[in-house]
């Protein structure tokens, strides 16, 4: 138990949390956005497995890093136009278009691989590029701190920076402010002018080029190659930590954070003699346990306010259960 | 609906189909050195021996399980995707009945089967429980939930029935009492198919002529509706995915000690996802999935066969079946011809009523 304390309590901890913390704070951000346009972007996983693999590929080619994050975010970009096109245009069910980017992702990567790198596991014969890591002057020479804060790869910073321009975005521009009238009421939205399809494109869009930095960070940054289904369960824990975040920019940093202290957690712990197992399973536990917490207190907070409106706000608030 | 409108629902099913090959025809030709052969081994390779059919029919039946448990839960309108995680979880609880237990023949694989089916169906009541209780996405939940049971299987496996002596991490032999008889020789193709014919029997009728079935339907159609009919919605939502989840781990059990003789997947084996793309095909009725399955079962044997004769990787599979969720799912595809079809039904009606 001393050990684990003394490895969590020791700076490289920190640095580690903040490390991978990074793609699900992105992916986070990219299920945010996209809810506040009243539209589940459940394809978060599938968009950064595609986003990682086009980094290495484009980086490959080219030999340029920079090219390599653009057209990760391109590719993100464009399946979130994808995943619009079928939810909006197609009319099919968002969960089940999500559903069949992410299969078609997780086969289509793999497949794709195959023909570009001969393999069908991890990319290693292409010589893809690293994202530049950056050492903050002043920041760095910090005892503590600096350990933690500096030498981060160049888009944990962006991650970090990405919640504040966010928060900007949707709650200080004209833009956020459409795109959170139409997630609160498309009706309404409708009727003073705002195209609210176009909104909804438009919010898909930037979530998946959100994720696609995900990915890019996964596979240029994380690591320095792409391999099979390297997400892992992201696109999926960024759906629970924006729900538990109260769908807010900074309760996604919060609760991105906390996955992350999960996930480094049991990066540590593989060093011990705790079944791996149980170590793997840590992350996905903690989402779970992380979700209910959030949805009883979020229940018995709603109850309270009821209580306080008096018995009329019963019979409304009582058919919550079948409905999504 | 309609005998017109259900030939509708054909056509469109047909033409999405269609156009999911085309895809896969675009691919071959862009991919492979030798498109023709590698077409032939695709389309027809699983005709071409009766092993390969037989790899076929033994593929098909865990996916006649996975979707039929989908098609009930998505009846509700509940998407739960724990029948991924319910499949593995019933296979390990019955892989543990099968090594541990010393029972008779006939009774072993049943109490196997039983114990793996009702731990499925406490493992997708869970997401369940969840919602109606404190309004968690059964959604997020449930996938969160299918890491976890990935894990906690393994776990199992690797330190309480692990074989040592076993190259592999793999769990030890079954007892031969606990196995399935095998139905057909020189195939892997066990008894177990009855077990999915009668499944779909049961569920179609459960789902048709059950009040419970209707209420399922029902809330999944419109759940205020439901609950101001008197339905207890919160109840409908919890039975839907425990009775899935059930279905999905006798389908786990089944598979286990109808295909192999000890437990030995590395990997969560994918059959919830594809009972996804079953229920979508069968339009969530029980009586379409076998055809469903046995549809997305030929796809699939059929790239792997042509995978391994040509140049062309089975993954790409997923892209064809990612094209049909969407556009059977798509209720915009072919919209125009459906409400044609409904306007002369509709007009029919009206001129035949003003005749009387």
């Amino acid at each position: 138990m001393n050990q684990v304390l003394s490895l969590i309590f020791a700076p490289e901890f920190g640095y580690s949390v903040l490390r991978v913390t990074t793609p699900i704070l992105f992916a986070t951000l990219g299920a945010l956005i996209a809810d506040k346009a009243g539209v589940t972007n459940i394809a978060l996983e599938g968009i950064m497995l595609i986003a990682a693999l086009s980094g290495v590929v484009f980086s490959a080619i080219t030999g340029s890093a920079g090219v390599g994050l653009l057209a990760a975010v391109a590719a993100g970009g464009l399946v979130g136009l994808f995943l619009a096109y079928c939810a909006l245009k197609l009319r099919t069910d968002i969960i089940l278009s999500g559903i069949a980017i992410n299969l078609m992702a997780s086969g289509g990567t793999v497949f794709a691989l195959f023909l570009i790198a001969g393999d069908k596991g991890i990319s290693s014969s292409l010589a893809s590029k690293v994202l530049p890591k950056l050492t903050i002057p002043g920041i760095s020479s910090i005892p503590v701190l600096g350990t933690i804060l500096s030498g981060h790869n160049v888009l944990t910073y962006l991650a970090l920076a990405m919640v504040a321009v966010t928060f900007v975005f949707l709650y200080k521009t004209p833009i956020g402010l459409r795109i959170r009238a139409v997630g609160e009421n498309p009706n309404a939205a409708a009727s003073v002018g705002i195209g609210v399809t176009k909104i909804q494109y438009m919010a898909l869009a930037l979530s998946g080029m959100m994720a696609g930095l995900g990915g890019a960070y996964m596979s240029m940054g994380y690591v320095s190659w792409f391999s099979k289904n390297m997400t892992a369960g992201r696109g999926f824990i960024a759906l629970a930590a924006e729900a538990m975040g109260g769908a807010t920019p900074l309760g996604s940093l919060l609760t991105s954070l906390l996955f992350g202290f999960f996930d480094a957690l049991s990066n540590t712990l593989q060093l011990m003699k705790i079944p791996s197992e149980f170590v793997n399973m840590l992350p996905y536990a903690a989402t779970v346990v992380g979700l209910v917490v959030y949805t009883v207190q979020k229940t018995r907070r709603e109850r309270v306010a009821r209580e306080a409106a008096g018995p009329t706000g019963n019979a409304a608030a009582s058919g919550n259960g079948a409905t999504r | 609906m309609t005998k017109q409108q259900r030939l509708f629902e054909v056509v469109r099913t047909g033409l999405a189909i269609l156009i999911a090959l085309v895809i896969a025809l675009v691919i071959i030709l862009v991919v492979s050195d030798d498109p023709g052969d590698a077409l032939y081994k695709f389309l027809l390779g699983p005709l071409g021996s009766f092993r390969h059919f037989g790899n076929v029919i033994e593929l098909m039946i865990p996916l006649v399980f996975t979707g039929i448990a989908i098609s009930i839960m998505f009846s509700a309108a509940q998407f739960n995707l724990g029948a991924e995680g319910g499949f593995f979880i019933g296979a390990i609880a019955t892989a543990f009945v099968a090594i541990k237990f010393n029972l008779p023949p006939v009774i072993h694989p049943i109490v196997a089967i039983l114990f793996g089916s009702l731990v499925g169906s406490l493992f997708c009541g869970i997401p369940a429980v969840l919602k109606v209780k404190w309004g968690a996405s059964e959604l997020v939940s449930s996938l969160m939930f299918n890491y976890i049971a990935f894990f906690f299987g393994l776990f199992l496996i690797n330190y309480y029935l692990r074989d040592a002596s076993a190259g592999a991490m793999v769990s030890f032999l079954f007892k031969p009492t606990a196995l399935l008889p095998k139905l057909v020789p020189k195939t892997r193709i066990s008894v177990g198919i009855f077990a999915a014919v009668a499944l779909v029997a049961v569920a179609a009728l459960f789902m048709q002529k059950t009040r419970w079935g209707f209420r399922i339907r029902l809330t999944g159609a419109n759940a205020k509706f439901s609950q101001y009919s008197g339905i207890d919605t919160n109840a409908v939502v919890v039975y839907s995915q425990v009775i899935g989840g059930f279905i999905a781990g006798l389908g786990g059990s089944i598979e286990l000690l109808g295909m192999y003789t000890r437990f030995s997947w590395q990997n969560l084996p994918g059959y919830g996802w594809d009972g996804v793309i079953v229920a979508i095909l069968a339009r969530n009725n029980p009586l379409f999935v076998p055809i469903a399955a046995f549809f997305l079962a030929y796809l699939r044997i059929g790239a792997d066969i042509m995978s391994r004769y040509s140049d062309v990787p089975n993954e790409f599979v997923a892209l064809i079946q990612g094209t049909i969720i969407i556009l059977i799912a798509a209720s915009s595809f072919l919209a125009k011809y459906r409400h044609k079809l409904v306007f002369k039904e509709a007009t029919r009606a009206v001129s035949a009523g003003g005749d009387r």
